[in-house]
């Protein structure tokens, strides 16, 4: 007897089970060229902002900490500054240099994070393989001071909960040492290389007047000659003690915003060297009793851009209002003026370039302009984007 | 710009506010009626011109406000607009959407979760709320516990 075969099929995305920043792009192509995007977020809405207004002041922290697993630091970091503003908190002298130096330490491990995926985004896996083994060593630095790789969990309303034990720190400076070789030839390996330029200038360009209108952050600013970041403008923890520069790029394409990424990584080198050695004796608590009635805003330099918190007390022990603004979220829309004539091959890294956590480029979905039909998925958008390396290499 | 000349010219708008407070060095808040938040924000983004942050849609006991946030990053002065919308019945403000893209998911965000409605608006559909979600439950009011 003939025995049927049953099918099941598993619908996976756009909550996928294994990633965070769940988010949706339908591409509208006509041709190769990209003539629309739309994009749908918010799969994954879990109302920290509704959640904050029942927790009190100091365990807002912990749960700020986790709207992001890469930007950890800064969520809290922007949350307890607006708190400090309210009430009037004088933060100690080291608490200010230790949350610098985990604020830098995260903005290393995320931007080497991105330097990996988007080298495997356009075919070059020896890069992604590279760049997440030094990687490592900057998170188990992390999880020696803080306990954690991740959800640090180090911030407090006026202070840091752990200190930098005085015996790790020679550690740090060696680890710092290698981490700095390393990057040092991976950067090199990577704005010297020929094909690369040829893939990546030019393409995915957000122009100044674009980045402007969209008011993006971070990076995605800095690529295209907008000399703005927190850390300078309007500084916080202990910024303004310490000689750094500001990495801006003119040009505005995926090359752009990778060169100002890097050179990032050891500006947040230099600033720690300097943290560390200039880390002043003492607490790292102050007691804060109560906070009183009124309203602050706190900003910090997450690696993707200003990450920003409003907070409202009316006096008694949990906000009235927390508003909490991720970088991504104004990043993000400028797709709209980056990618809409570009050639599909050129989104998966155009996409990729503003660091929005890997999961959005996961689900993308081309459809044809004349018959709305689906015509390409994640997979084969990669796949596209990888040939056209493999095509430039092949050219030289 | 230095701060002084910045407030300078944050007070040629100062007939469309209400009120001006600088209550820390570098944090300006601005005090408007919900029909001059429209004038009042054109003004800010295009002629101080600020970078715009973000907008806090609140649920106050008498009235909706709507905080716009914008740094004006020459000397890291945070300026925060508020808008209040005295009318709770019927909450509708002018979108500044159509001059700032920046601010179109915003003011879908607030309109799922507090109900406000964004004349002028170019694309008013959810941004942040399920499609099954019910009609009329706005999640971030008060009324509304977890």
């Amino acid at each position: 007897m003939k025995k049927t075969i049953k099918k099941t099929v598993i619908p996976v995305g756009p909550v996928h089970p294994l990633q965070e920043e769940m988010e949706f792009f339908q591409l509208t192509v006509d041709g190769e060229t990209v003539t629309d995007i739309d994009m749908r977020i918010s799969y994954n809405h879990r109302g920290i902002e509704k959640i904050s207004e029942s927790l009190q002041f100091d365990q807002v922290p912990l749960l700020v900490s986790r709207i992001c697993g890469i930007c950890s630091a800064s969520h809290p970091l922007a949350y307890v500054q607006a708190v400090e503003e309210i009430a009037g908190v004088t933060v100690p002298d080291r608490a200010r240099y230790v949350r610098t130096i985990i604020a830098e330490f995260e903005r290393i491990h995320s931007h080497i994070l991105w330097l990996g995926l988007a080298g495997h985004f356009i075919g070059y896996d020896t890069v992604f393989m590279w760049a997440w083994k030094y990687r490592e060593p900057v998170l188990d630095m992390l999880e020696a001071i803080t306990g954690n790789r991740n959800n640090y969990g180090n911030l407090l309303i006026g202070g840091c909960r752990d200190d930098i034990p005085d015996e790790l720190i020679p550690k740090i400076f060696k680890d710092l040492d290698d981490i700095e070789k390393k990057m040092d030839m991976l950067t090199k390996a990577i704005i010297d290389d020929p094909i690369l330029h040829a893939r990546l200038k030019g393409v995915g360009v957000l122009t100044k007047e674009a980045a402007i209108k969209y008011a993006v952050t971070g990076p995605t600013a800095r690529g295209s000659d907008i000399d703005i970041d927190v850390r300078h403008d309007d500084p916080y923890a202990a910024y303004s003690d310490i000689d750094w520069n500001v990495c801006v790029a003119p040009e505005g394409d995926v090359f752009a915003k990778a060169v100002v990424r890097l050179l990032e990584v050891f500006e947040a080198i230099k600033i720690i060297r300097q943290a560390l050695r200039k880390l002043p004796k003492g607490p790292v608590k102050s007691e804060v009793k109560e906070i009183p009635p009124g309203e602050g805003t706190g900003r910090a330099e997450a690696p993707r851009g200003e990450t920003f918190h409003y907070v409202r007390s009316d006096g008694g022990n949990r906000p009235v209002r927390h508003k909490a603004r991720a970088p991504s979220y104004v990043n993000v829309p400028s797709f709209k003026a980056s990618c809409i004539g570009q050639k599909i091959a050129d989104v998966t890294i155009t996409l990729a370039a503003v660091d929005p956590c890997y999961s959005c480029t996961e689900r993308v979905a081309v459809v044809d302009k004349r018959t709305n039909e689906v015509i390409c998925d994640y997979d084969m958008l990669l796949r596209l984007s990888r040939e056209k390396t493999e095509r430039i290499r092949k050219s030289f | 710009m230095n701060s002084e000349e910045l407030r300078n010219k944050l007070s040629e708008i100062k007939d469309k506010l209400t009120k001006t407070e600088e209550p820390i060095d570098n944090r300006i808040y601005l005090y408007c009626e919900s029909e001059n938040s429209y004038a009042v924000n054109k003004f800010l983004f295009e002629e101080v011109p600020l970078r715009f942050v973000i907008a806090t849609g609140i649920d106050s006991d008498d009235c909706f406000e709507i905080i716009y946030h914008y740094s004006y990053d020459e000397t890291g002065c945070v300026v925060n607009l508020k808008a209040f919308i005295r009318d709770r019945e019927n909450p509708e403000i002018e979108s500044i959407a159509p001059f700032l893209p920046a601010a179109e998911w915003i003011e879908r965000e607030m309109h799922d979760l507090l109900g406000i409605e964004f004349k002028n608006h170019p694309d008013m559909r959810r941004l942040i709320l399920a499609d099954d979600w019910p009609e009329g439950v706005y999640p971030l009011r008060k009324e509304v516990k977890q």
